[in-house]
């Protein structure tokens, strides 16, 4: 027991330490690593509390997508914060100290931890959950029992939200087809030379950078140069990484096939679709990162991605649908083996945990795919 | 003298190893001179380091369930956190960063 509170304690004090560590730094690129270390801290707090399938989110979402993602964004914009006047701060500061001392004081009506008689541990929905759950559902992880079956509205409504930011961020950062062509008529007038053939969208990109930064005068020529730089500084980049395009490439299918293992043994142990969609995406946004986004893309082409956002939620509430017609409520599992509820059951877990695994791959990948190509996509 | 007395000898003695080459590694990420040396301090202890602590545990795995997971864990950690350092040192020298002076090469 007092390694588990040294642990604890030794733990949240890394976790202060790098979260004053960020606010500290004016630099978002170290910021933005402390931050995926916040997440790794994060994570392991949750295996010592036995949350293991919280873990598993915070340590794929919280450390690598949100990572990549982050230095994504960064990529489009500064990756160094302005320096906030100091008379500004006293309002920030002001709301930090009461949402603190708010925290602090709602913290005190928090029952001890692992206290037998607190109203978690004595309420007879922990019974019925704990208990009832093996005979009921017949899933040994009550987590993937309590989520997708009894819970099962829940989640749904969390796979809608996950759903929403997928299809928000890229209608947000995708530039539309109509825009995109007129910005290259716009590059076309101004530099006859270049920046108007097609496949050299790099070029067009700088260019219109540059042309907004320094007047439009050489704006698509420089532009179609510096693409081509670009690509040749690419190829030699690729290859003197010739380490982490093996290792990345061994590991990939193992990363996959960890994915698939998380979502079909959600049942029994810790996972589940939610985690496995995200290791899902993580490995393909690791194997863009080392060999570049058109080699994704050439498996898991734009359209097809957008097109799997919503197969999944379909899926899931499909299932309830189909539920009501073979008589039952919806998402009332038992009635999809007639005779054998648990039998039902597990099917309908396994479903549903299909669909969530597929909407939230295809959402990660879909916002990975919409701020690596901002720009270059039509 | 019985097997697993021998067998709590060895696996006590790898996670000793394996603490000391973490904390080693630790005081070399602080201590060391230049940033080459550094990453190589902080390779060892994510490679040699976890390797031995989880030799270790291997030895104390109940069933081969657990052992099977924490080979892979292994080879994964074994695979990765060289190849880690190594993209790390790569991009270091990329961006222009210098072995400490007093070396013949300077920079390769």
């Amino acid at each position: 027991m007092s390694l588990l509170v040294l642990m604890d304690v030794s733990l949240f004090t890394l976790l202060l330490a790098t979260a004053l560590a960020i606010t500290r730094l004016r630099a978002l690129y170290e910021a933005t690593m402390l931050t995926a270390l916040a997440g790794l801290l994060s994570a392991s707090l949750f295996v010592v509390l036995d949350a293991l399938d919280v873990a598993i989110t915070e340590a794929a979402v919280g450390t690598g997508i949100s990572t990549v993602l982050f230095i994504a964004a960064l990529r489009l914009t500064r990756s160094r914060e302005a320096v906030t006047p100091r008379r500004r701060l006293w309002s920030g500061g002001a709301v930090a100290v009461l949402l603190g001392a708010t925290l602090l004081y709602a913290a005190q009506d928090l029952p001890p931890f692992a206290e037998p008689d607190t109203p978690v541990q004595t309420n007879p929905v922990t019974q019925t959950y704990l208990h009832e759950s093996q005979e009921d559902i017949g899933v040994p992880n009550t987590v993937a029992a309590v989520l997708a079956s009894y819970r099962g509205y829940d989640t749904l409504g969390e796979l809608v939200v996950i759903f929403t930011a997928g299809v928000t961020v890229p209608l947000l950062l995708l530039r539309t087809r109509r825009r995109a062509e007129r910005d290259e008529a716009h590059a076309g007038e101004e530099g006859a030379e270049g920046g108007t053939e097609p496949g050299t969208e790099h070029g067009t990109e700088h260019g219109r950078e540059h042309s907004a930064e320094h007047g439009a005068e050489h704006g698509a020529e420089h532009g179609t140069e510096k693409g081509a730089e670009h690509r040749s500084a690419r190829a030699v980049v690729m290859s003197e990484y010739r380490v982490l395009r093996v290792a990345s490439k061994v590991l990939m299918p193992f990363i996959l096939l960890f994915a698939c293992y998380v979502l079909f043994h959600g049942d029994y142990g810790p996972g589940g679709g939610f985690q496995a969609g995200v290791i899902f995406a993580a490995g393909f946004v690791l194997y863009s990162l080392v060999f570049g986004i058109g080699e994704v893309e050439r498996v898991l082409p734009w359209p097809v991605m957008l097109g799997l956002v919503p197969v999944g939620v379909l899926l899931y509430a499909g299932l309830g649908v189909a539920n009501m017609a073979l008589g039952g409520a919806f998402l009332d599992y038992d009635t999809l083996v007639p005779g054998h509820p648990e039998e039902g059951q597990h099917y309908g877990i396994l479903i549903i945990e299909t669909g969530v695994g597929i909407t939230v791959a295809a959402v990660l990948i879909a916002v990975y795919y919409s701020f690596a190509n901002r720009g270059a996509r039509r | 003298m019985s097997l697993s007395l021998l067998i709590d000898i060895a696996s006590g003695a790898l996670l000793l190893a394996g603490c000391l080459l973490v904390v080693s590694g630790a005081v070399g990420l602080l201590r060391l001179p230049d940033f080459y040396t550094r990453t190589h301090a902080g390779s060892l202890t994510d490679a040699a380091g976890a390797t031995l602590l989880l030799l270790g545990l291997l030895l104390q795995a109940d069933g081969w369930q657990s052992g099977v997971r924490l080979v892979l864990i292994m080879l994964f950690l074994l695979v990765t956190s060289p190849t880690a350092a190594h993209a790390l040192a790569q991009a270091a020298r990329r961006d222009g960063e210098r072995l400490p002076a007093g070396d013949d090469e300077g920079r390769r």
